[in-house]
């Protein structure tokens, strides 16, 4: 494996949609390089084809104009490298929170007592204690992105994909959570593809942080964040940088919020 | 979940009912319509009793259970197969849909001549007829299961490295289950038609040769005797699937214990 060259590479890459006769261009003339190990936050208008990027880094489907590679070799299929947190749940109705998060400890084939105790941490480390036999049914919609979380962290994918993972969390559990993925990818040396509507989680958390334009999605902006690697996420708050870097990506959105609030109007 | 008072006071009063009904049968008959046509609760009860006495009651229903039973099981067991197989396997589901529904729209009652043909009236005629008719059901049920399986759940096990073994274990099966079931309760009445009508067709045993012969010698009350027996026993053979699927679904009845909310 090439360590030199980045690990995931947008060549061109675009995306159209064909639905009953209809065209969707969702991206369009993506060139980005995410290096291994690094944090990639994506902010941008709904609609402007962030979920469809991470579907096509999972390998999902193909692009339909330029390429998409990971480490080196075009995604043509699944791509097994990715654990893919997507923005709907997605979770096995029929199994309670300790089956859903260990689906993917079976399939590796992990002996029952060694899933038990990988289960248990994981549902300590995301707040579910206590819920362990509740069906999604009977979950709030934190609690189920949570039990998907734990799912994803089950099985340490080489890189992450997350759709709005905290999105449904309140403020401290969110805080909790963001913490631990920081430190679980920069301990692991994880690439993490962060797809976000709360700038200021971005900001916090991103190495480099795409900025989109509205549907047809393009970059309009990528910046690269002045803060260190180790960052203490709970005193970021008063961290002159990072306010900087907020307060940049907000100039950035603002404009073209007037765009989508017209489009919705 | 309903609480035990009510559900007390509920079964109280379905138990008032069916003494109602019965009352008011046993009264009209002979006043209103003639008993001839409708027996009596009594008569009937008396007829019920003397079987039982006779003690070949029990050997009619056995055969009778035998049949609808083993047909079932059949039945749905290779409907429940072929309907995964075909909902997987697009090319073949695509390539024998005309002949499928060809065989579906056939009576399966009519093939009853061709099977004692080929299989003679023993029991086994009684039992391929039975599990023909509840096949179709199940399998119609758990391809139509099988095909409405969540594309995406789908590729999120493929993601996390999925066989297709672990596809189908995991994600198809236990979301085509809701169906199957469904097809199995459906078909519980229908495998009493078969197990009956191939024992009116031909047989000298069983709970149809029961009613065909109360019927021939014009005893009203032992054709109804009969009929609550069939009724009884489909009752038992529903009261096996609920059970199983239960067993098989636990998730349904969280979602059914489960306030409602959007
Ligand atoms: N499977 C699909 N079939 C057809 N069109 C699609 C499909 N998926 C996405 N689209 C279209 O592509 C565009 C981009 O969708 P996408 O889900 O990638 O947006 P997004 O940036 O993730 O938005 P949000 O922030 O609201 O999640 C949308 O206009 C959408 O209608
Ligand atoms: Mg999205």
């Amino acid at each position: 494996m090439s360590m030199a060259g980045p690990l995931i590479a947008f060549r061109k890459a675009g995306k159209t949609f064909h639905v009953d006769g209809r065209t969707v261009e969702a991206v369009r003339d993506i060139d980005l390089d995410v290096a291994r190990g690094e944090f990639v936050a994506l902010v941008g208008p709904s609609g402007c084809g962030k979920s469809t990027l991470l579907n096509m880094v999972a390998g999902l489907f193909q692009p339909s104009a330029g390429s998409i590679t990971y480490a080196g070799t075009e995604v043509v299929r699944v791509n097994l490298k990715t654990g893919y947190m997507t923005q709907n749940d997605h979770l096995l109705p029929w199994r309670d929170v300790v089956g859903n998060i260990q689906v993917p400890l079976e399939i590796q084939g992990m002996p029952a007592t060694q899933m038990r105790k990988r289960v248990a941490s994981l549902i300590e480390l995301v707040g579910l204690t206590g819920f362990e036999k509740s069906y999604p049914a009977q979950l709030s919609g934190g609690m189920r992105k949570r039990t998907a979380l734990a799912r994803l962290l089950a099985y340490d994918p080489e890189t992450l994909l997350l759709d709005e993972p905290f999105a449904a969390l309140d403020a401290q559990l969110r805080l909790n959570m963001q913490i631990e993925l920081l430190d679980l990818s920069r301990r692991l040396n994880k690439s993490v593809l962060f797809v976000t509507h709360d700038l200021d989680e971005a900001a916090a958390l991103c190495d480099r942080c795409v900025v989109f334009s509205p549907r047809p999605g393009t970059i309009r902006k990528i910046i690269t964040s002045p803060l260190p690697r180790d960052r203490n996420l709970i005193r970021l708050r008063h961290d002159p940088a990072y306010q900087a870097l907020a307060a940049e990506l907000w100039d950035l959105i603002t404009p073209t919020l007037a765009l989508t609030r017209g489009e919705a109007g | 979940m309903r609480k035990a008072g009510q559900s007390l006071r509920l079964n109280l009063m379905r138990c008032a009912l069916l003494v109602a009904i019965l009352l008011t049968w046993e009264m009209a008959s002979g006043v209103v319509v003639a008993e001839f046509f409708v027996s009596k609760p009594s008569a009937i009860g008396r007829a019920l009793g003397s079987w039982l006495a006779g003690g070949n009651l029990f050997f009619h229903i056995g055969i009778t259970a035998l049949e609808a039973f083993t047909g079932f099981f059949l039945g749905a067991s290779i409907g429940v197969v072929v309907g995964v197989v075909l909902g997987r396997i697009h090319i073949l589901a695509d390539l024998l849909h005309p002949f499928i529904i060809a065989f579906y729209s056939l009576p399966k009652i009519a093939l009853a001549p061709l099977f004692i043909l080929w299989i003679g009236i023993g029991i086994g005629m009684k039992i391929t007829l039975t599990a023909t008719v509840v096949f179709f059901l199940v399998f119609l049920n758990t391809y139509t299961g099988v095909r409405n399986v969540s594309r995406e759940l789908e590729s999120i096990m493929y993601l996390m490295g999925a066989s297709e073994r672990h596809v189908l274990t995991k994600v198809v099966l236990p979301s085509a289950i809701t169906w199957v079931f469904a097809g199995l309760r459906i078909s519980v009445p229908y495998a009493l038609i078969g197990a009956i009508v191939g024992e009116l067709i031909a047989s000298n045993r069983g709970l149809g040769f029961l009613l065909a012969n109360a019927s021939g010698q014009f005893d009203t009350a032992g054709v109804f005797a009969a009929l609550i027996v069939i009724m009884m026993l489909s009752f038992l053979l529903n009261a096996l699937v609920r059970a199983a699927e239960i067993r098989l679904m636990p998730w349904k009845s969280a979602e059914s214990q489960r306030e409602v909310t959007i």
